[in-house]
C-alpha cells in the first residue's frame, strides 16, 4: 500500500514545472491535489519515476472569468469552485457538479484540472466540460496549445496530453443570460465512484427554442461521452417532455457500461437515461419553462 | 530529502523518503499517533489532519514532503492549556464517539468546518462530514456535537479567531 520509489521535484511556478517534464519526458507526471494518483501510485496501478510537484506554483492557482470564458488554473482545487459566490447564480452546472464530486474533504485538495487529465471514466468533470464545451490549455517548452474537450479526451485515464506537455488551465465559455444546467449522479454513498452520471447545459433563443445543447454522460463507457445525436434533437426546437424523452432515449443507446458492483449493463444503460432527462428538465425548469414535471 | 515541517507549534525537522505519507510522517516520524490509518486509500477519513489551519486533508493520501514548510494541526494540538478543546469537550459531554477510531479525523474535519463556518446548520454539519465514516454513532451525537462546539465558540470570539486563521 506504498507507492513505489520516485524521484521528486517541485515546481514554484509554470515554467520550472514545464522545465521539469521537458527533462524527463514520458518518466514525469504533476501531481496536483493528487487525490486519484496518489492511491493510483499505492495500489501500483501508477508508477511514475519523476513527479513534479505544481503545488508551490501559486501562479497556477485561478479562478477567473477573463477573455469571455472561466479561467481555472492548474492549481485550483474544487473547494474554490464550490465556495465562489458567483458560481451558483450563474454556472448551473458546474455549481451542481462542485459539491458532489467524491467528499468535501477530499474537494480541499482536489483539482479540476488534475481532474481533467486523470481522466477517470467514472470521473464528474470529464462530462461536465464536455457539456459546458470546455477546452484545455496546454503547454510545453514547445509552445501553448488550445485544445477543446472533446478532443482532449481520449479514452480511459488516457488523453492527447504529450509527453513535455502540462494542462495550465481548462476554460469554459461565460454562460449567457438564458443558459443554464445541470448535473445529475448515481453513486452508492458519498465519494464513491459514479453509477451513472449526466451533464448537460442549454441556452434558448429570444422564441423560447433551443439554441445550443451541450449533454455528456459519465461513467457508461471507456470515457466521458458527449450524445452528439441528443443536442441534434434539442437544437432549434422547443423544449416539451416528449422532446426531453428522445434525447434521454439517444443517451441510453449511447451508453455502454461495463457490469460491476454497481449495477448491471442494462441498469446502467437505463439510468443513463434517466439522469439525462433529470438533468434537462432540471436545466430548463430553471430557466423558467413549465409543464415539464 | 530533508523537510520541515510544523505540528501543533513543533518544528520537526526529519529526513523522509518521497513516497512516504503525511499520515505515516506523523505517526512514525514524529510519534503522533492520535491520527489514525483507517481505510487507507482516503474513502474513510479517519486521518484528516487540518493543513495552515484552513484546509482538512487526508493524510493518508499526501506526500510528507508535500507539508514541508506547512503547519500541520493533529488531535494531539486541539487542547488548550491542558483543558480539552471546546469541540473535544462537546464530543465528550454529547457522547459524540463509541470505539473513537473515527474521532480524530472527525475533530478535525469540524475543527477546519468551524473556521470556515462558524454558525453551521445540521445539513451543513453533515455535507462537511460526509467523507468521514462512523461505524458506532450512527453520526447523530457527532451532529450534536458540533452543533455544542459551534454555540460554544461563538460565545468565545477569541477562539472562533484561532480556529480560522
Amino acid at each position: 500500500m506504498f507507492p513505489a520509489p520516485f524521484d521528486y521535484q517541485r515546481a514554484h511556478s509554470a515554467q520550472e514545472a514545464i522545465d521539469a517534464l521537458a527533462a524527463h519526458g514520458a518518466d514525469a507526471r504533476v501531481l496536483a491535489g493528487g487525490q486519484s494518483l496518489i492511491p493510483a501510485m499505492r495500489y501500483r496501478l501508477a508508477r511514475p519515476p519523476v513527479l513534479v510537484d505544481i503545488n508551490p506554483a501559486s501562479e497556477l492557482v485561478y479562478f477567473r472569468e477573463a477573455d469571455g470564458s472561466l479561467q481555472i488554473g492548474a492549481g485550483t482545487r474544487d473547494f474554490a469552485v464550490e465556495t465562489a459566490p458567483f458560481v451558483a447564480p450563474r454556472y448551473h452546472l458546474i455549481a451542481d457538479a462542485s459539491v458532489l464530486i467524491a467528499d468535501p474533504v477530499v474537494r480541499q485538495m482536489g483539482t479540476v484540472v488534475g481532474s481533467l487529465c486523470h481522466n477517470d471514466p467514472a470521473g464528474d468533470w470529464p462530462a461536465v466540460a464536455l457539456a459546458g464545451r470546455a477546452s484545455m490549455v496546454l503547454r510545453s517548452s514547445a509552445g501553448t496549445r488550445v485544445v477543446p474537450i472533446d478532443e482532449f479526451i481520449v479514452d480511459s485515464y488516457t488523453t492527447s496530453l504529450r509527453d513535455g506537455e502540462m494542462a495550465v488551465e481548462v476554460r469554459f465559455p461565460i454562460p449567457g443570460a438564458r443558459t443554464s444546467g445541470s448535473y445529475q449522479k448515481i453513486e452508492r454513498k458519498v465519494g464513491d465512484f459514479a453509477t451513472a452520471s449526466a451533464a448537460v447545459q442549454v441556452s434558448l433563443d429570444a422564441a423560447g427554442k433551443i439554441a445550443g445543447a451541450g449533454v455528456a454522460i459519465g461513467a457508461v463507457g471507456p470515457s466521458a461521452m458527449r450524445v452528439v445525436e441528443a443536442e441534434k434533437l434539442l437544437d432549434g426546437n422547443a423544449p416539451s417532455k416528449e422532446l426531453i424523452a428522445d434525447a434521454a432515449r439517444a443517451a441510453e443507446k449511447l451508453a455502454d457500461p461495463s457490469p460491476d458492483n454497481r449495477g448491471s449493463v442494462e441498469y446502467k444503460k437505463a439510468m443513463a437515461g434517466v439522469l439525462v432527462r433529470r438533468a434537462l428538465t432540471n436545466a430548463f425548469v430553471r430557466l423558467g419553462v413549465g409543464g415539464l414535471t | 530529502m530533508k523537510i520541515s515541517v510544523t505540528v501543533n507549534g513543533t518544528v520537526y525537522e526529519r529526513d523522509v523518503e518521497p513516497r512516504t505519507l503525511l499520515a505515516y510522517f506523523l505517526r512514525e516520524d514524529c510519534g503522533l499517533t492520535g491520527t489514525h490509518v483507517g481505510c487507507d486509500s482516503s474513502s474513510c477519513g479517519c486521518c484528516v489532519v487540518a493543513m495552515d489551519g484552513n484546509r482538512a486533508v487526508k493524510s493518508c493520501t499526501m506526500f510528507a514532503v508535500q507539508a514541508d514548510g506547512h503547519e500541520i494541526l493533529t488531535v494531539e494540538g486541539l487542547e488548550r492549556g491542558g483543558a480539552l478543546h471546546p469541540l473535544q469537550q462537546a464530543f465528550w459531554d454529547q457522547h459524540g464517539l463509541q470505539c473513537g477510531y473515527c474521532t480524530p479525523g472527525m475533530l478535525m474535519t469540524s475543527y477546519v468546518l468551524l473556521g470556515h463556518n462558524p454558525a453551521p446548520t445540521e445539513l451543513e454539519i453533515r455535507e462537511a462530514l460526509s467523507g468521514n465514516l462512523c461505524r458506532c454513532t450512527g453520526y447523530q451525537n457527532i451532529v450534536k456535537a458540533v452543533q455544542q462546539a459551534a454555540e460554544h465558540l461563538s460565545a468565545e470570539p477569541a477562539a472562533v479567531a484561532a480556529a480560522g486563521e
